[in-house]
This record gives structure tokens, C-alpha cells and sequence, in this order.
């Protein structure tokens, strides 16, 4: 479903991205994982349309469309689903008037009628229960006043809700407990099917516990520099990831 | 030294018997004093103090026509008005260009709403006109000189007034016209009402000057509420200011709200002469093309124990230009004041102009206030999440600035207005303000993709 070739990106002139090649086929777990600063964030912004980034080379495919020439909304509307390391607060719009616009718009991308009022409740009760995500929360206003947690939470049931073919979750698992964790990474499996694919970046090897991966990648210095089963995540939780750095670094010297 | 003014003067020492004979004697009797204000005056341009960005010589100047022998005017009411509010019951008014009606009836509890004309009412219009308007200013002075006709609201002492009473006025007319508008509102001790006034203009392709100069006298424990909702055209100038005096204990909301307009000036001036008032003063204005709107607001705590909130919100596009003075005065010997000020402006496109002033000039201790302006652009962090939920740049845009703005709907202290004004907000902005550029003509809200 997504090619992505020798992608180039750079922010404000600095090149981050320098060359990501990666393929994800439908049902599959796919955990990118590096050093801070690696270009992790980045790969996902970049994915996610971020005007912030400009791509200097390469091409991404996503079911065949060139997905650089789309805008953010519309890569939402494929079926590309970010969810934040950061989640955005919005005050002043309501989750249930963001939620509902983000649904119509999706609908209207389809030439689909906009859902009833009560359709549209409906939805919501159903994809919070997912997450457990407290009907307060769903009537305040987006994102704010959240705790690190209910953000996360937030991020999955908007996921739930838009029912993505390609999830990317970046640094999901920051900020959370343990109790949340399992919550977060349930709500994760629970939507889990065998056309949907995920990409989980994160920093440890807890959260792959729960999301089991198929392929774990280890980025840096803005390539992938390493890839194999999930057992590497486990190498790399004991190891650390300097004996990659040397590698790389003793290979380029 | 020529001034908009001298026609204006010209106009009444050539027409003054037939502009009485049209009007009550309480408005001719101030008349001369006003004339002799005017006489060697021009109106306010840009760069003088207070009026760093507005030209009123400019907005004077041009040939209106003004209606001088009160010929009926012929206003369509039958027009679905934008200003109907669903679920509100009002006492409903219609003003056409500046000919107020005369109330049939009284309302329940001697609550009187009518054409300051009115005969029944001489002594008490006599009794307060002019007295709160200050006469040498020339913006009111020139609306004493011509002014004929206004409304008079009387709410006695102790009646709570439990429909909101809803003004309409309608701008309507075929060639420019001046209209000169006049509103003296009583709000007796322990009185309790609240006002909604709305400024249309129904012939979109005529030039319009309407000045109107409103008086509200609030007394001891009283409550008020004044909503001032400006949905006109883009021809039509608006100089409008509206000067309140607050007794001890009472309680007032005034909210000046510019969803259309063309050139608008609005002084809004709450004097507090009382101990233990309240007062809000919010605001918002929604500009776009080269619509100009200058809100200055005063707010004079002279006395001790009072509290005073202040808020106005613009958001600009295009080549709109926005000012905001919110001058606050606390005056000696008023201890335990406590007033805060504050203007958020978005300028949405990078030709928008914001000129804010705030100023505060306190001269007693023991005063708890404090200001701030903030001039800025639209979250972009906020924008992107949106769009990578599917939201389209312009939605996105419509949602954020909406979203902007409900602080001063939320101030409505009526919940029906609110519905309504949340609705007609969103309107203003899908309509003309959400026209996203950025999605479009500059590739702003997309990845911008620079091949080597």
C-alpha cells in the first residue's frame, strides 16, 4: 500500500530525511525506532503533509497515488491517519464539531450524504467505547485541558472514528503509565484488521509488547539504517543503540 | 480653511424653520448651542489623537441628502430581515433611515418604547436629552444640529422587563443619504431590561452616512444590557457613539458587534459614577475587503469598589483595516477598583491592518487592573492537525476563527442571541472570510515539494 523511495526532506534548509526507502503491504506492523533526532518525527510529518517540511527528492505511492501531490486533508481522506506525538489544543471547537466535520468531509470525498445528527452520536459512543474515553471529554473542547494521557486516547478514538487504511502513531506511548499504555495499545489492536497497516514509532520496546510488530526498522542519521524481525526491538532494548551507530558511522568513515 | 462641516451649517442656517417644524422643540432647543460648537470646526482626520486612523472629514464630505421634511419612507419589511432571531420573543421596533415609530400602547409596567417626538413624553426626554452626550464633541454635535426624530426607552423604577426589546433599523433610499439617528434610553433604579439594536442596510448600491448618537442613563441596582449589531453594506458609513452613565450597584453589558459593514466608527464611553458597579464592555468585528472598522472605548472608573471587564476581538482579511482604543480611567479616591482590558486580534492575510491602543491611566492605589493587545495569524499547528483529520484548509480556517470569537458570544447574556449569533458568525466566515487563498493560490496549507 505504501512505497515510499528514496525520500529527501529538509526543514528551513537542514536535511533531515537522506533517503528512506520502505515498503508496507496491507496487514502489517511495521515499528520504526532511532536515536532521538534520527528523523522519526519527521518521516511521519512528512507522510502526514506537514507544510513545515519541504521534500527535496523521492516519491511516495500510497495505493498506486502519488501521495506528495496530495494535501493533508486528502491523504486523510485515502485513508493516511497521523496520530501525534503532540496533540494539538484546540479550544473553542468542540470534539463532537471537529469529529463532525472531519466525518463529512470524508463522506462528501466519497459523494456520500453528510451522517444524521443521530447517526453521527451514534458513531461517537460506539468508537469511544474503544478507548474508554470519557464522554466528557468528547464534549469539551478539542484537546484541551487534557491530561498527557486522555490526549493519547484521544488520538486513537479519532482513529477508530476515521477508520484509516495506513495508521502512522508517533511516540504514542510517551507520556503515558502503564494502565493508560495497555488502554491506548488496545484500543490499537482492537481496530487492527488484515488490510490495515500500522507504523509505530517509538523509542522502547514497551509499547511493542503490546502492538506486536512484524518488521522493526532502526532509523538514523535520517536513513534506515537496520531492519529485521521483531526480536531486534528486544536487541536494542539490552544493547542500546550506539553498537548501530558505530556500525554505520565505521561504514560511511 | 475648508471643513465637511461648513455644508452641513450651510444646510441648517438655510433649512433650520423647516428642520423644526419637523421635530420636537426638545431637539430644536439645543440646536443653536450646537451650531455655535461646529462654527470654525472641522471634523476629527487621521493623526489626531484619538482618531489615529479614522478620517471623519472624509466620511462628512461627501453630498448626502437628508430628509429634512420627514417625507415617509418606504422600507420593505416584508424582506426576510438576516437580524430574525429564532426563539427570541422580542418587543420588536423597525426604524426606517432615521423616522422612529410611535409606540400604540405602553408595554406592561409603564415600560415605554417610542419616537422621542412622541408629545406624551416631552418632560421626560426634555428632562435628559443632551445631558450625557458630550455637546462640543462635533461628531455629536453635528447630530444635535440635524437630528429630528430617535427613540426614547423608559423602563421605571423596580419593572423587570422580561421580553428583550429588538430595534431594527433599515437603511433604505434610492440616492446618498444622511441619516442622523438619536436614542435616549432610562433605565430606573432596580429596573431590570435588555436591549438589542440592529443596523441593516437594504439597498446595497446607495452611499449612507448614518450618525447616531444613543444616551443611557442606569440607575441605582439597576440591570442593563445593550447589544449593538452592525449587519449593513459596504456602502454605508457609520458614525455612531453611544455614552452611558452607571448609577451605584447596577450592572451593565454593552457588546458592539461589526459582522458587514463599510467604514464604521463607533465611541463607546461607560462613565461609572457609582460604587459597587459592574460593567462589560465586549466587542467583535469581522472585516474583509477594505471594510474599516475603529471601535474607541472609555471606560471612567470615578469611583471606588467597582469592577470593569473589557474584551474586543477582530478578525481581519484581505485589505481590511481594524483599530481599537480602550482607554481606562480610574479616577483619585476610587480604591478597590478593578478593570481589566483586553483586544486579540487575527490578521488573516498579510495586507490586514491592526491598530491597537490600549491605555490605562490609574490615579489612586489599591486598583487591581490590567491590558493587553495581541496581534496575530491563525494557529498554523492547529490548522495542520485539522487538515490531517480530513477538516479542508478552508473549514479548518472557518472552525479556528469561529472558534476565535466564541468568548464574546459566550458574553451574550441571552441564549437565543447566542444560537443565533454563533450561526450568523459562521456564516460570515463560510461565506466571504473562509475564501481559503492558502489552498489555492499559494501552496501554503501543502507539503511544498521543491525538486533538485
Amino acid at each position: 500500500m505504501l512505497e515510499i523511495h528514496d525520500l529527501h526532506a529538509q526543514i528551513e534548509g537542514k536535511e533531515i530525511l537522506k533517503g528512506i526507502n520502505l515498503t508496507v503491504k496491507p496487514g502489517e506492523v511495521h515499528a520504526i525506532m532511532g536515536p532521538n533526532g534520527s528523523g522519526k518525527s519527521t518521516l511521519a510529518s512528512v507522510l502526514a503533509g506537514n507544510p513545515a517540511f519541504t521534500v527535496t527528492g523521492g516519491s511516495v505511492t500510497f495505493y498506486g497515488k502519488d501521495l506528495l501531490a496530495m494535501s493533508p486533508e486528502d491523504r486523510s481522506h485515502e485513508g493516511l491517519f497521523l496520530s501525534f506525538q503532540y496533540p494539538v489544543e484546540i479550544p473553542g471547537v468542540s470534539m463532537v464539531n471537529f469529529m463532525r466535520a472531519a466525518i463529512n468531509e470524508k463522506r462528501k470525498y466519497y459523494g456520500q450524504e453528510p451522517l444524521s445528527a443521530s447517526d453521527f452520536l451514534k458513531l461517537m459512543r460506539e468508537k469511544r467505547s474503544i478507548v474508554e474515553l470519557d464522554n466528557k471529554l468528547a464534549s469539551r473542547s478539542v484537546n484541551e485541558g487534557f491530561s498527557g494521557g486522555e490526549k493519547k486516547r484521544n488520538e486513537i478514538f479519532q482513529m477508530a472514528m476515521l477508520e484509516p487504511r495506513l495508521s502512522i502513531l508517533d511516540e504514542t506511548d510517551s507520556g503515558l503509565d502503564i494502565d493508560a499504555l495497555r488502554t491506548v495499545a488496545g484500543g490499537v489492536n482492537k481496530l487492527k484488521t488484515a488490510d490495515n497497516a500500522t507504523i509505530v514509532i517509538t523509542h522502547y520496546q514497551r509499547l511493542l509488547d503490546y502492538i506486536k510488530p512484524d518488521f522493526v526498522h532502526v532509523l538514523y542519521k535520517g536513513r534506515i539504517v537496520k531492519t529485521d524481525g521483531p526480536q531486534l526491538a528486544l536487541v536494542l532494548e539490552e544493547k542500546g543503540y550506539d553498537w548501530i551507530k558505530q556500525e554505520f558511522d565505521s561504514l560511511k568513515g | 480653511m475648508s471643513s465637511s462641516i461648513q455644508q452641513y451649517i450651510d444646510i441648517y442656517k438655510q433649512f433650520g424653520a423647516r428642520i423644526d417644524t419637523a421635530s420636537s422643540p426638545v431637539f430644536n432647543a439645543l440646536r443653536p448651542a450646537a451650531l455655535a460648537a461646529l462654527e470654525g470646526r472641522r471634523m476629527p482626520v487621521k493623526g489626531d489623537e484619538n482618531y489615529e486612523v479614522s478620517d471623519l472629514e472624509a466620511i462628512y464630505a461627501p453630498d448626502y441628502g437628508i430628509n429634512i421634511d420627514r417625507l415617509a419612507a418606504t422600507a420593505d419589511t416584508d424582506e426576510p430581515f438576516r437580524c430574525d432571531v429564532p426563539n427570541l420573543s422580542t418587543s420588536l421596533y423597525y426604524v426606517f433611515n432615521d423616522t422612529y415609530p410611535h409606540a400604540q400602547q405602553k408595554l406592561p409596567g409603564g415600560v415605554v418604547v417610542t419616537s422621542m417626538n412622541d408629545a406624551t413624553y416631552h418632560e421626560i426626554v426634555s428632562r435628559h436629552y443632551g445631558t450625557i452626550a458630550p455637546a462640543d464633541n462635533p461628531q455629536v454635535a453635528l447630530n444635535t444640529l440635524l437630528a429630528q426624530d430617535g427613540m426614547l426607552v423608559y423602563i421605571p423604577a423596580g419593572v423587570v422587563v422580561e421580553r428583550p426589546i429588538q430595534l431594527v433599523n433599515l437603511l433604505r433610499a434610492n440616492s446618498p443619504l444622511m441619516t442622523n439617528r438619536r436614542m435616549l434610553i432610562i433605565v430606573e433604579t432596580g429596573a431590570q431590561a435588555k436591549m438589542l439594536v440592529c443596523d441593516h442596510t437594504q439597498s446595497a448600491d446607495t452611499d449612507f452616512l448614518n450618525t447616531q448618537v444613543v444616551e443611557i442613563i442606569v440607575g441605582e441596582n439597576a440591570t442593563f444590557d445593550y447589544y449593538d449589531l452592525e449587519e449593513a453594506s459596504e456602502r454605508t458609513h457609520r458614525v455612531s457613539s453611544l455614552w452611558v452613565r452607571q448609577a451605584a450597584g447596577s450592572n451593565v453589558l454593552v457588546n458592539g458587534i461589526t459582522l458587514m459593514n463599510g467604514t464604521t466608527r463607533n465611541d463607546y464611553h461607560i462613565d461609572i459614577d457609582g460604587q459597587h458597579a459592574e460593567t462589560s464592555l465586549l466587542g467583535m468585528a469581522i472585516a474583509n475587503n477594505t471594510q474599516h472598522i475603529d471601535n474607541h472605548t472609555y471606560i471612567g472608573h470615578n469611583v471606588g469598589y467597582c469592577h470593569s471587564n473589557e474584551l474586543f476581538k477582530y478578525v481581519l482579511d484581505d485589505d481590511a483595516t481594524g483599530a481599537f482604543t480602550g482607554k481606562i480611567l480610574v479616577a483619585a479616591g476610587s480604591p478597590r477598583t478593578e478593570a481589566y482590558q483586553s483586544n486579540r486580534n487575527i490578521c488573516a492575510s498579510s495586507r490586514a491592518k491592526m491598530y491597537t491602543k490600549p491605555q490605562l491611566e490609574i490615579y489612586t492605589d489599591d486598583v487591581k487592573c490590567g491590558h493587553g493587545a495581541t496581534v496575530g495569524q491563525l494557529d498554523q499547528d492547529a490548522m495542520f492537525y485539522m487538515q490531517t483529520r480530513g477538516i479542508s484548509c478552508q473549514e479548518a480556517r472557518t472552525l479556528l476563527m469561529q472558534a476565535f470569537m466564541s468568548d464574546i458570544i459566550d458574553g451574550v447574556r441571552l441564549e437565543a442571541l447566542r444560537d443565533r449569533l454563533r450561526h450568523l458568525v459562521e456564516k460570515r466566515f463560510a461565506g466571504t472570510l473562509a475564501q481559503c487563498r492558502n489552498c489555492t493560490a499559494s501552496q501554503s496549507c501543502h507539503t511544498r515539494i521543491k525538486k533538485k
